[in-house]
């Protein structure tokens, strides 16, 4: 009897205890960060190698998306957003209304890579192909490779794409369709990429698109296609990406950093450990990093404090890392 | 008049189809147990070469190679804990009042068929109340004691269904012998019902242990984090009181976030990866049935009818 009283009393107090004393817990240290799943193992990295480098240091790191990291960063949750868009008109007006002010920082580029078999002929494609290919009209009617244009084969076309809730699906309509989330609906979504390059690799007939880290890592199952941006086809690649050659179909990607949280020591500490190690832990993870002066510039434009955003709210296809960082700030 | 052949070949016929019956339920139950040792092989010949002591000590990391899942499990095991605390006395309870004391009336059959209801809600959709609730309702932040609670609603309806399935199954006659000496209402209950009824509920319990502990979705919606390289604080600890509460307000991560997270990598080597934290995900889930079953097997010893 007395244990059983004992038990129960026990559970009750494990229950009960925490509830009150629940939210102060640690939130004066932990360096919060959540957002895309695109931008996750490039902070990944710097956050295993701040913490390997900063005995006691706590970085945590959660995959909401773009979109859904951003609720939680505008109403003051996180410290750090990772973003692979910018901000759109519709975030910026949440973080204005909580008073959170953010300082925009790229890290990193991320190149869409449109792939084939090594089975297909094809070799490159314009933009305006593209389009005709993905575009909303092109449901239903467009079924063949012939249809985009009559010297392709009168084979049948079969397309593999990201998913509607990822931000490479948001990126590739804007860069290709010319409006983003337009895009035609009968294709094989995934929002894991694997899965999109095991079809095209199995499938002569098939095109796709998905991030450059994963053709880079299949570079011997799939055939990347030359993107002709007008300027004459160009291929994905570590060199093509950081020149700007490769259009338009690069993009830089983000961390936003919450001005308030800022001023804790141990968050500048990780920005700008970020900042200056980018260039080796981007490597490392396979994507592409952007040029020294880019971070010496982004570093300067941390501790200078300056807030705001270079897109205005909407997401501008095809700026150079330097026109990134020297647009005017608004917020 | 039918004669003796004729019977004997009614039997004959009825024994063919007996064994007929007998050999299609052994080909359904090899298909089932195909199906998972495929699985299970699959999974073992891309992870076991991965499983060793440093991948259950080492915290997620961008090398594939020294990668572990320490900070996975441990959240895993903290976060079933919660959930089991808070759903088997909340849903045994819940049980044992509808199948004893509730009067039968329009209420209780409003409640019996939500319950029934609740067990096939999605669980993206407790996750989703619970962001509202315990998140920003009762403040009790990103943490495991979020997350457990969250478990233990989405397992609440299975453990309250099992619970009244199994006292269902209590012969009336225990109970009527037990008025008979005396015993009060939960007398009956405390001393007959709920021993005799304790493998149907331990039952109900693992299934809805099992689901829980693979879930993810809910677990995202509420905050649980992808990377984390700290452990909650201990739960005990030198100086008085000696136990310590603060890992329940502690943010985490569990396996099967983990795992997703390994799979849609581009690297193959963290696909190795998630298939060895699937291994130990299973094991897990094993240990924990193997628990419930030992518990189940000494109740059935103690009854005596």
């Amino acid at each position: 009897m007395t244990n059983n009283a004992c038990l129960r009393i026990a559970l009750c107090a494990a229950l009960m205890a925490p509830g009150g004393a629940a939210p102060s817990h640690a939130e004066g240290h932990v360096i919060k960060i959540d957002g895309s799943s695109t931008v996750f193992p490039v902070t990944e990295a710097v956050a295993e190698e701040f913490q390997k480098n900063n005995k006691g240091a706590q970085v945590t790191v959660g995959i909401s998306g773009t979109g859904g990291g951003f609720k939680k960063f505008c109403r003051g949750e996180t410290d750090i957003q990772d973003a692979s868009r910018p901000i759109t008109k519709k975030e910026m007006d949440a973080c204005w209304e909580s008073g959170t002010q953010y300082i925009e920082l790229p890290v990193a580029y991320d190149a869409l890579t449109v792939v084939v078999s090594p089975k297909n002929s094809m070799d490159s494609m314009t933009v305006a192909q593209l389009k005709k290919m993905w575009e909303p009209a092109a449901q239903g009617n467009i079924t063949k490779w012939s249809q985009v244009n009559p010297s392709w084969p009168s084979q049948e076309l079969k397309l593999y794409g990201a998913g509607s809730d990822s931000g490479t699906f948001d990126y590739f309509t804007e860069a290709i369709v010319g409006k983003s989330k337009s895009s035609r609906g009968d294709y094989t979504a995934s929002e894991d990429d694997n899965v999109l390059v095991q079809g095209v690799a199995n499938d002569a007939n098939a095109i796709g698109y998905f991030g450059f880290a994963y053709y880079a890592e299949n570079k011997d199952k799939l055939k990347a296609i030359k993107i002709d941006g007008g300027k004459g086809p160009v291929a994905p690649s570590k060199e093509s990406v950081e020149n700007g050659a490769y259009q338009p179909l690069a993009r830089p990607i983000f961390i936003y950093v919450s001005k308030k949280s800022m001023k804790r020591p141990e968050v500048k500490q990780f920005v700008e450990f970020y900042l200056r190690n980018a260039a080796d832990l981007v490597k490392e993870v396979k994507y592409v990093p952007l040029p020294p002066s880019a971070y010496q510039a982004a570093l300067e434009r941390f501790q200078k404090g300056r807030t705001g955003t270079a897109f205005g709210g909407k997401n501008v296809v095809g700026l150079t890392i330097q026109e990134v960082l020297s647009r005017r700030l608004a917020s | 008049m039918t004669s003796t052949t004729d019977i004997k070949a009614i039997i004959r016929r009825h024994r063919t189809r007996d064994a007929a019956f007998a050999v299609l339920g052994m080909v359904c139950l090899l298909v089932c147990i195909a199906t998972l040792m495929a699985l299970l092989v699959d999974l073992a010949i891309d992870g076991v070469g991965r499983l060793s002591p440093g991948f259950l000590t080492s915290f997620p990391s961008r090398f594939p190679g020294k990668a572990g899942i320490l900070s996975a499990w441990v959240g895993t095991i903290l976060v079933m804990l919660v959930t089991a605390l808070a759903a088997v006395p909340l849903g045994v309870a819940a049980g044992i009042y509808l199948e004893e004391y509730a009067r039968k009336n329009w209420l209780t059959t409003i409640i019996e068929i939500n319950i029934a209801n609740l067990a096939g809600v999605p669980s993206i959709v407790y996750g989703l109340m619970a962001l509202g609730l315990f998140v920003y309702q009762f403040h009790l932040g990103q943490s495991i004691l979020t997350a457990g609670l969250t478990l233990a609603l989405l397992i609440l309806p299975i453990v309250i269904i099992a619970t009244r399935e199994s006292i269902r199954a209590i012969p009336g006659s225990i109970r009527e012998a037990a008025y008979a000496l005396g015993a009060t209402k939960w007398q009956a209950i405390k001393h007959h019902v709920l021993p005799y009824s304790t493998g149907g509920i331990l039952t109900g319990v693992i299934i809805g242990l099992s689901r829980a502990i693979g879930e993810s979705a809910p677990l995202i919606t509420i905050g649980a984090l992808t990377f984390i390289a700290f452990l909650p604080p201990a739960p005990v600890q030198r100086t008085f009181p000696f136990v310590n509460f603060d890992w329940l307000a502690s943010p985490f991560t569990v396996m099967p976030i983990q795992l997703f997270n390994w799979v849609s990598r581009p690297q193959q080597a963290f696909h190795l990866n998630a298939a060895a934290a699937g291994l130990v995900l299973m094991a897990m889930t094993l240990a924990m049935n193997g628990i419930a079953i030992y518990v189940r097997y000494h109740s059935r010893k103690r009854i005596k009818w």
